[in-house]
């Protein structure tokens, strides 16, 4: 599966240009420093914990089918890894760099490693001095994967005794990728909208912050009215206090809102019109209640909470419908 | 060590699992014999700031692990033709490796193994491993 090009023309010449490098061999002829040879395999056998007896028992390797001390076939490769300290070829000439170049500017920058394919032609035996050829196998197009869009890369490595036969070959693939974006951190959940706070009802969210649902009530007179407003409807004092309100109360109406959502508010959102004990009604979100509790004039029981560090609100939870 | 013969073989064979716990020193002591000296297969730091959680296990030894896997279970007279695998989740200092394998086929006396190595976060490798067993009665001859 290809990914829809923005540029068919250009996409069509940089992938004609990676087929350029195919079938190019890599940077010198590597040398294998050492012949193979028993020490090095016998740390290879130690630290896999490869008991084969043909790889360093010499009469039980005389009497296989081997005929003599043999080197573990899967060791092919590391008789010519790149000394300690000494990087990979990365000269302009190399047309390996030069592919790897070419991909990259292309945004495909990551790299993963994806198959390795040996191939013996015959075990190796200690003296077998090994050189080792390596050419680029094939460029593929654009392709989708888990990681990403990229293009898999195969290099094929053919490995020579000293008179020039081929011992066995390893093809290698790698899969250049551009990564895929990494999903954008999680927005932080808004905050509530923000009350309009005026003098006449700063009181009222000041108690909500301690916890408590206030009443205004009267001075004069004595009637309770909310909401909270600067003077009394019944006798005109714009004298007032409050008392705090006991908790109680029964649903006078309900109403569940689906739309528009507001992203700082849970869905469906429940609100409740109460009728406080205390003869005044509130309107509220409700908590810890199911929609079918949602009965018009079920007890509800006040939970005022703290929304974040500068709103509390009053909620309320049906107890008993 | 006893080597299979072809007519100990039948497909759907399952060999004895092997579980490896892979230790920090399974991990370098495996590099260094392969002469790996890549920094993510012994340097934690750096293989950190390289996006690893660890070091992790380089490919010459699941290579390695996967032709001691089969030797194990062919004996000494097998020879190994050809091993195919395909990486997958790395294998990380301080997980464990169990590696699994099912003779897939044995056709002109080659067998093929199907071998699979899987970790804590999935199948690290999977793939074929083609031999020629032992011949009956034949050990020393080739």
């Amino acid at each position: 599966m290809t990914t829809a090009p923005t540029d068919t023309t250009d996409s069509a010449a940089f992938e004609a240009s990676l087929l350029q490098f195919v079938g190019l061999e890599i940077g010198v002829v590597a040398v294998a420093p050492d012949e193979v040879n028993v020490p090095m395999v016998r740390h290879w056998c130690e630290a896999m914990g490869d008991t084969n007896p043909v790889y360093l028992d010499a009469s039980a390797a005389a009497a296989s089918v081997h005929g003599g001390l043999v080197a573990p076939p899967t060791m092919l490769q590391a008789w010519v890894m790149r000394p300690f300290g000494q990087g990979r070829d990365e000269s302009e000439s190399n047309p390996y760099s030069q592919l790897t170049k070419a991909v990259e500017s292309h945004g495909f920058t990551s790299v993963v490693a994806t198959n390795c394919e040996q191939t013996y032609d015959r075990y190796l035996r200690p003296g077998d001095h090994l050189t080792m050829r390596t050419v680029i196998d094939s460029v593929s197009g654009e392709k989708t994967t888990g990681l990403g869009a990229g293009h898999f890369i195969t290099t094929r490595q053919d490995y020579y005794d000293a008179t020039g036969e081929r011992v066995g070959s390893m093809l290698f693939r790698i899969l250049k990728f551009r990564p895929a974006p990494k999903p954008a951190p999680a927005a932080p959940k808004p905050l509530r909208p923000r009350p309009s706070l005026t003098f006449d009802h700063l009181f009222w969210f000041e108690g909500l912050k301690q916890g408590k649902l206030l009443i205004q009530r009267c001075a004069e007179c004595g009637v309770l009215r909310h909401p909270a407003a600067p003077m009394c409807r019944e006798c005109r004092s714009i004298v007032w206090d409050t008392i705090e309100a006991g908790g109680g109360g029964r649903i006078h109406s309900f109403v569940v809102v689906h739309y528009p959502q507001i992203p700082s508010i849970e869905y469906p959102n429940q609100v409740v019109l109460v009728d406080l004990d205390e003869g005044v009604r509130v309107v509220a979100n409700t908590v810890d209640t199911n929609a079918d509790q949602l009965v018009i004039g079920a007890a509800v029981q006040l939970e005022v909470r703290m929304c974040d560090d500068d709103l509390s609100l009053p909620f309320f939870k049906v107890v008993q419908s | 060590m006893n080597s299979l013969h072809d007519t100990d073989v039948n497909v759907g064979d399952q060999l004895a699992p092997l579980v490896l716990p892979l230790t920090r020193s399974l991990i370098v002591a495996t590099a260094l014999a392969s002469r790996d000296y890549q920094d993510v297969h012994h340097d934690p730091t750096l293989a950190q700031q390289k996006g690893s959680q660890d070091i992790f296990m380089n490919i010459l030894t699941t290579n390695g692990l996967i032709g001691r896997y089969i030797t194990d279970w062919a004996g000494p007279d097998s020879i190994i033709k050809n091993v195919s695998i395909r990486l997958g989740v790395p294998n990380y200092a301080g997980d464990t490796m169990t590696i699994t394998g099912t003779v897939t086929s044995k056709q002109d006396g080659q067998i093929v193994v199907g071998v699979v190595g899987a970790n804590s976060m999935g199948n690290h490798v999977t793939g074929t491993v083609t031999l020629v067993l032992g011949a009956t009665g034949q050990g020393g001859t080739k």
